[in-house]
Parts: structure tokens; sequence; C-alpha cells
């Protein structure tokens, strides 16, 4: 259980840093190194990660977009809309999802290539 | 299996990467442009967080100081022109940027590098008419002007300068969307900008369209619907002004023939809008305002569209102090004031464009026959980067009487004709210096001399000073046309010089009023002269025929006129033609036949002021019929494959009137030959089923719904065609043909009132100084522009003027 706090924090560390400078897919790799340097089963290296960029991409949309009072995200969810519903809400969640599913993945590589590895 | 499982989670990590960062079809690249990081969010801007900035900038050589006023315009305040164009180009960029590559995109026939094959016809009608080839020409023209190619160069420099600032996640949301970035600014691109408001405005022309209608029912039906003038003209120039500019030096001969002209029908032609609204201007004179000075007014209509088509802006150097409309994209402002003078714009409406047969000698298309002889074709070819698919080429043929638009390579599939289209577009010619000179200007002489090199489109320049003068000039570059064979109405004969462009109109000979006697000069797109004018124009029904007699009407009514008289003025919503037409379409409805209900429809209609207000529901029952009547009238002119232009209102209200047994009174899909009664009998039906049961229903709970704002719904559309970002359903009063020239996409792009007399202005426009659709200035203008509300410009002397209604200061220094 330590471990999946430890990769959730240091996962949502360096995703963060790397996107500063990087492009946004960086955080498969961010999630792959944690997950192949911690030491997890395969599941919790998933929801880690995942867990991990959902909450940054969210957090930070989130921030963004509140200080906008959400001005441009209700466009967005219109111009979204067969994906969103015309929903801000729906908009946030398939933001996390996204960042979250393929970080989620690049964990799951990494845990199961340092299995590979012992 | 454990190596299966690991290749199965690493593809399934590397596709899902791979799927998230490319655009698919009309969605954009959802990883992309969903992360917070470098994405969309990226673009939802802190609606408070105005601050005071400050850059070091290459190229600039002193300080520049920019105050924001509350609505986010710019006062640019430089020490020498130079800066103050490098700052203007910089600081539109910074709001405007993806508007300004549009655009020229569009202009430059490069759109299919940005969405695709589908655009492709689009971006070679762009190529085929020369708007490149006409930009070259100007770009090669000005730069042999070292005063303008220095500044336009500065200009671009400054629109790089910011370029060069942006990373990624610092592009417009349109980039991100459609996934692309910016490129470089160069001074073709400002011309192609020119190009672009030319080719807006250089549609009033119908050579083929008139031609087609020659070849199918013959000249004297043709005298009938289209003549070159009505009995209610009331032009730019005043009936009876004497022609100073004199005549004609050489006049060109009677030497066209005229039978090739009838000979044929054509199935390509231009679109033209289906319904033109036009822009008003007027400036009166001291001797009926309240403060003794004179006051201007403009509107210039175009489609209305978001980012707005134009960026308002403050320009202070020691050489100049002007404020107004600037076009984003190019140097200077376009209608504005300085405090000496005030000027604004209408379209010419005149045409500038003739279409030419070509006859080549072969299929090779190199050589075609001109006065007996063989000339040599020049070709260019035209390359388009299409995205997803590669090069395309397309090879135009150019000859005297310019590029061949249609021919076997484009058109229609059943017209295989090669048909040349010369335009004064393509002729070489400097518009920025006529804004720079006006910019700059102080009086009438200032005024008159900026126009002199201005070509196309073809303007009304309405002016006003402070010393007192108004003015009107219809300005542009017109060929003399011959009179006799009425040149340049039809299609015109491109195998010898009978037809050709020989001379022009000098500048002087150009339709002016100064100072006149009514106190008043205005224009809205009407004819600018009456028949004495020395110079023929082909005129067939293409100017307005409303608008310029109401405001006529109402200025000369006018008296102690003030500021807020103009405003109601610029809003007014009376149709004279619903004035005209009414009492003629109830006189011909026969009434006996009419159930309870419809009856009760005619009475409103018979009551009704002819005011189309918003609130009003009459306006929207005159609208349905009369559109009702002109589709049944006008059958003839609906087929797609023998394009014709529809006659004026005008026409048709006459016609309606006068004439009892047209022939085109016919409904072509019946069997029966119907009478203009029944006409006018099955248009009020078919008005009453468009009106659905429920439209009557809600306008009976609620006089709003239901109601001419609400049936009209005005769209401000985003450049990209996107709802999201677009005002839908602006509720506001207007049509064409009326003072407030609304229809549901087009009306008044801009409206300014300059009092001269205590140096106020007041602007309004439906769209906001911001590009970026996450701004709180992107569209905050278009509810008041809808309700005829006004902002006071802050004609600020120094930036400290502003006070509290300053949001930041920006300050520029060299690098």
């Amino acid at each position: 259980m330590k471990n999946v706090f430890l990769s959730l924090l240091v996962t949502t560390a360096s995703a963060c840093v790397l996107q500063l400078f990087l492009p946004w897919w960086t955080i498969a790799l961010a999630a792959f190194a944690v997950a192949y340097f911690v030491k997890q089963n395969s599941f919790a290296a998933f929801l880690s990660a995942f867990v991990a960029v959902f909450l940054l991409w969210v957090v930070y949309a989130y921030m963004l977009s509140s200080a906008n009072e959400n001005i441009l995200a209700t466009k967005i969810a219109e111009l979204l809309k067969q994906l969103t519903k015309d929903s801000v809400t729906t908009l946030y969640l398939i933001t996390g999802l996204i960042g979250g599913l393929v970080s989620g993945l690049g964990a799951l590589t990494g845990s199961l290539a340092a299995k590979r590895k012992q | 299996m454990k190596y299966f499982k690991l290749l199965l989670s690493l593809a399934a990590t590397l596709g899902l990467i791979y799927i998230l960062n490319s655009k698919m079809g009309l969605a954009p690249a959802f990883g992309k442009f969903l992360n917070p990081f470098t994405g969309f969010w990226q673009n939802a801007e802190n609606i408070n967080g105005w601050k005071d900035e400050e850059a070091n900038l290459m190229g600039l050589k002193e300080e520049v100081k920019v105050y924001f006023d509350e609505r986010l315009v710019p006062h640019v305040f430089a020490k020498n022109d130079e800066d103050l164009y490098y700052m203007q180009g910089y600081i539109t960029a910074k709001y405007r940027l993806w508007q300004m590559e549009i655009q020229t995109a569009n202009a430059a026939g490069r759109i299919s590098e940005i969405v695709g094959e589908k655009a492709l016809d689009v971006d070679r009608m762009q190529r085929r008419i020369g708007m490149g080839y006409g930009a070259d020409a100007a770009q090669e023209y000005i730069s042999k002007d070292p005063e303008s190619k220095k500044l336009i160069d500065a200009y671009c420099q400054g629109v790089n300068a910011y370029i060069s600032t942006l990373a990624p996640k610092n592009y417009p949301i349109e980039y991100k969307l459609l996934d692309y970035k910016p490129e470089e600014w160069t001074p073709i691109k400002v011309a192609l900008l020119l190009k672009n408001m030319a080719n807006m405005l250089s549609v009033f022309e119908f050579d083929i369209e008139n031609s087609n209608f020659v070849a199918k029912y013959g000249n004297e039906e043709f005298r009938k619907l289209y003549p070159d003038f009505v009995k209610d003209e009331d032009p730019i120039v005043p009936i009876g002004t004497k022609f100073e500019g004199g005549r004609p030096k050489a006049e060109a001969k009677a030497t066209s023939n005229n039978e090739h002209r009838t000979s044929d029908l054509y199935s390509t032609v231009i679109q033209k809008p289906d319904e033109i609204t036009g822009s008003n201007n007027w400036a009166v004179s001291g001797s009926k305002t309240k403060s003794g000075k004179p006051i201007l007014c403009n509107d210039p209509h175009l489609k209305l569209s978001l980012p707005s088509i134009w960026y308002e802006m403050h320009l202070v150097s020691p050489n100049m102090n002007v404020y107004g409309a600037t076009l984003p994209g190019s140097p200077a402002v376009v209608i504005g004031f300085n405090d000496s003078i005030s000027w604004g714009v209408t379209n010419g409406g005149r045409d500038v464009r003739d279409w030419y047969k070509i006859k080549f000698k072969d299929a090779s298309r190199s050589e075609y026959e001109y006065n007996g002889q063989w000339l040599k074709a020049e070709k260019r070819i035209e390359k388009y980067m299409v995205r997803g698919k590669g090069e395309v080429d397309d090879t135009v043929i150019y000859t005297k009487f310019g590029p061949v638009v249609f021919d076997e390579n484009f058109g229609t599939a059943d017209s295989k004709k090669n048909l040349a289209m010369r335009w004064t577009a393509h002729l070489p010619s400097n518009e920025f210096k006529t804004f720079y000179q006006l910019n700059t200007g102080k009086n009438y002489d200032d005024y008159i001399n900026a126009l002199k090199t201005y070509t196309c489109p073809a303007q009304n320049f309405v002016f006003a000073s402070r010393s007192g003068d108004i003015a009107i000039v219809e300005q542009g570059l017109f060929p003399i046309r011959d009179k006799a064979t009425e040149q340049g109405k039809y299609l015109s004969d491109g195998t010898t010089d009978k037809d050709e462009w020989k001379t022009f109109i000098p500048s002087e000979g150009n339709p002016t009023s100064k100072n006149p006697e009514r106190g008043f000069v205005s224009s809205a797109n009407q004819h600018p002269t009456d028949s004495t004018y020395p110079y023929y124009y082909p005129g067939v029904g293409v100017y307005e025929n409303y608008r310029n007699r109401r405001i006529n009407k109402l200025l000369t009514e006018g008296k102690d006129i003030d500021a807020d008289f103009m405003k109601r003025m610029q809003s007014d919503n009376f149709n004279v033609h619903a004035s005209e037409a009414v009492p003629v379409l109830l006189s011909l409805l026969d009434k006996k036949n009419l159930s309870k209900e419809e009856q009760n429809l005619a009475d409103s209609i018979g009551k009704w002021d002819f005011y189309h207000n918003a609130n009003e529901i009459a306006p929207v029952y005159f609208e349905i019929w009369w559109n009702e009547l002109r589709a049944l009238l006008w059958d003839e002119m609906a087929d797609p494959k023998v394009p014709m232009k529809q006659p004026s209102f005008y026409v048709t209200v006459q016609l309606l009137k006068n004439d009892s047994t047209s022939v085109f009174y016919d409904n072509l899909a019946t069997n029966k030959k119907e009478t203009r009664n029944e006409l006018v009998l099955q248009a009020f039906e078919n008005m009453k089923d468009t009106l659905t049961a429920k439209h009557f229903a809600e306008a009976k709970q609620n006089a709003n719904r239901g109601d001419w704002g609400t049936y009209k719904a005005t769209k401000v559309e985003h450049l990209a065609r996107l709802d999201a970002f677009s005002s839908l359903n602006v509720y506001n009063g207007g049509n064409r043909g009326i003072i407030n020239a609304t229809n549901d996409s087009n009306g008044p792009s801009w409206r300014m009132i300059v009092d001269e007399g205590s140096m106020k202005a007041f602007i309004v426009y439906p769209g906001g100084q911001s590009g970026n659709p996450g701004s709180k200035f992107y569209d905050n203008g278009v509810k008041p522009w809808s309700k005829g509300e006004y902002f006071e410009a802050n004609f600020i002397a120094t930036g400290e003027e502003l006070g509290t209604k300053k949001l930041f200061t920006s300050t520029y220094k060299p690098k």
C-alpha cells in the first residue's frame, strides 16, 4: 500500500514536470518509469498511475478554467457535445480519463517489464 | 506468456497515444486538445488577470506604451511611425492572429492546406480569379514606394515579433482544434487581405447572367426588367449637380459588336450572395447640427462574423493621432477619425469585373486570337499542398483579358467554354497609402489627395472636417466604357480589342459632392450619379433604391442634429420597400376567397406601419409573403443550369403594379397560365402554410415569440462556422433595404458616429476586441449592438487620461 502512494506521488510530480517541457504523452513515460522501479502488482501500478494523472489533469484544468469562470469550457463542452452532452463536468471527466488511461497503460507496461526482468 | 502481456500492453499504450495525438476527421486530436498543459484549457484566460506588462522587443527603435481601456481597446503611443506600425502589428497579432491567418489563407486559396480536400474547389476559385496574381502586382508596386514599404515592413516585423513569443500552448484555440501552427507574416499577406476585401465587394457584375437572360428572353424584356435607371433614383451626387470632372477626352468609340452576346447560354458563374445588405454613410454640415460643426456617420455592412472583422485601435505618434477600425493583418486605420478629420466608407458597387470569351488556336491553349493574330498565353501553375493528400497542381492561363477562370478544368460539367475575367483588383495599386494619408490628413485637400491612388474595391468615401467641410467621393479605378454598346454589361468578345479596357476615368472625374446646398452628403450603395454623368457605367438593378431615400428624407427633415439623433437613425427600422409593396400586394389580393384567419392576417399587414422592429409580427408575414411571391414570379430565373439575376425589388413592385400581362407571371411548374392575382394569392397561401400552427400559438401566447426578431434569428458566425463559438439568435430588428440593414447573417459590422463639434465619437460593433472565444471580450459588443447602444471612444491625449477606465499598460522597449 505504501508503494501505491509512493508511485502515485512520484508519477504526479514527474508527469507534471515532463509536461512543462515535453509533449503531453510523456505522461506515459513517467508512469512507465515509476512502475518499473517501484515494486507493486500490475493492477496497483495501473491504478496509481491512472489516479495520479487523472487528478493532475482535472485539478490543473479546474484551476485554469475556474479563473475563466468556465467561459471557454462551456463552449468546448458545446462543441464536443456528442461526447459531453453539453456538460462541463463531463468535459472534466473525459479530460481526466484520457490522461489516466494513457498513464495507466504506461504504468501497466512498466510493471510488466519489471516482472519480466525478475 | 509474459512477453505476450508485455507486448500487448505496450502496443495498447502506443496505439492509444497515436490515436489521441492524431486529428481524426472533424474531431480534434483529443490528447493534444484536452490536456491542460498545452491543450485548450490553456486558452481559458483569467478573466480578472489584467496586469501591467513590460517586454523588450527586437527591431523596436524607441519605447512604446500601450494603454488598454475597459473594452480592451489599445491606445498605442509611439515616438515614430515605424514603431507605431510595428506595435499595431504586434498587438493585433496578440489578439487576432488566427483570424489574420485564416483570412489570408482564404484569400490565397490555401484553406485546403488546413482542412484538406473538401476546400480544394474553394481554393481553386480564389486562385483562378487571380487573387494571388493581383496581390503580387500590388506588392511589387508598393515596394517601389519606399515610405509605404518601410511602414508595411515594420507592421510585419511586429506581427512576427509576437509570433516568435508563442509556444504551442499559447497558440489561439483554433490552431489547436485544427491542429496546425502559425507561419511567418509577410507583406504579400497584407496585399492579400486587401484583395480579399476587394473580392467580397466586387460582386456587383452580372455579365454572364445578363447574357443568359437576353439569349432566353430577348432585349425588350431585358430593358423592362433591368433598366440602368429607374424613376425613384436618389443618387449619391444630388440630381442636377454639374459634373466638373470634364467629359472623357477620348470617348470610347461604338466599335463593340453586340451579336456575340446573345448567342449562347452559360452554366457557370461566380456565386453571388443571395441578398446584399449594403452599407451606409453620411455627413451633415454645421448648418444642420446643434453644435454648428459637422457630424459624420458610417456603418459598413458585411457578413457578421466572429472574431469581429474589425479591430478597434487608437494610434498616436508625433505624425498622427488617429482612432477607428483597423483590418487585422493590415496597417493603418481603415474607417475612423483623427483630431482634424473623419471619414468612412460604403461599397461603390460599380461593375469592376468584365468577362471575355477567349478563343484558343488549338487544344494546347498556348495561343489565343486577338485582332486577327495569335497571341501567346501565359501559364501560371498553382500548387496546392492539400492536407492528407499531398500536392495538387492546377494551370491557370492568363490573357490580355485576365485569367481564364472557367475552362475545361474548372466550372460545371456542361460548360467547357473559356471565360477570362478582367478585374481592377489585378492592376498594380497601393491602397495602404490612401489610408496612411487619411490617417495623417488635416483637411479636404489632404482627403482628395489621399484618394487619388485608391483603386479597388471602389468605395464611397465620406468626409467631414473640424473646419466645417463635408464631402463624398466614389473612389476607385474605373475603365472608360462605351455607352452605345453598353460595354461591360454582357459577356464581352475576347478575340478583338473592341471590348477591351483602353483608358480609365481620371480620379477628378469620379463622382464627387462637396458642401452641397442641402447640407449633407450620403451614400447607401445607390447609383453614384444621375444619367447626366459623362461616363457610362452599367447599372442593371444592382443599386440600392430604398435605404438611400430613407436616409436622405431623415437628413432633409432633420434640424439641430446631434449624436443622439444619429444613433436613432443608424438603428432606424422603417422599410421603404414594404411601404411601397404592401399597398400593391393588398390591392391584388382577392379577399373574397379568404378564410377568417387569412382575412385577419391580411388585416394585420394592412394596419402595419412598415417598421421592422424586433417585437413586431407583421414583418414576419410580409417577408414570407414577399419571398414566396418572388419565388413564384421569378421561377424562370431559378434554373441553376442557366444562371440569371432576379430583378430588383423596385422593378418587381413596379411590374406588379403596372403590368397586368407579363410573361413572367406564368408559373412554369403548372400547365395553366397564371395571372398576377393568382400569384399573389398563391404566395399568400404559401405564407400561411409556412407559418405553422405552432408559430401562431406562440405568437398569441407571448408577443415576444414568433415576432420578427425571433423569426429572423440573426447569427454572428465564427469564421470556422462553429456554432459553439458563434452568437446565435441575436434578437434585433431591421432587414435589407432598411437603414438598420441586419438580416439573418449580414448587417452593420461597425457603427460609428463622429461629432466634430464635441470631438466625441460613439462606436459599437457586433463582436469584441479579443479573438479568443474564451475571453469575456470576445463577443461583449454583440448585445449592445443589437440594442442600438454605443460606447464612447476614449480619444485620449495621454495614457493618464484613461484614469479608472484603464485596464492595464504594456510597455515595450527596444532589445
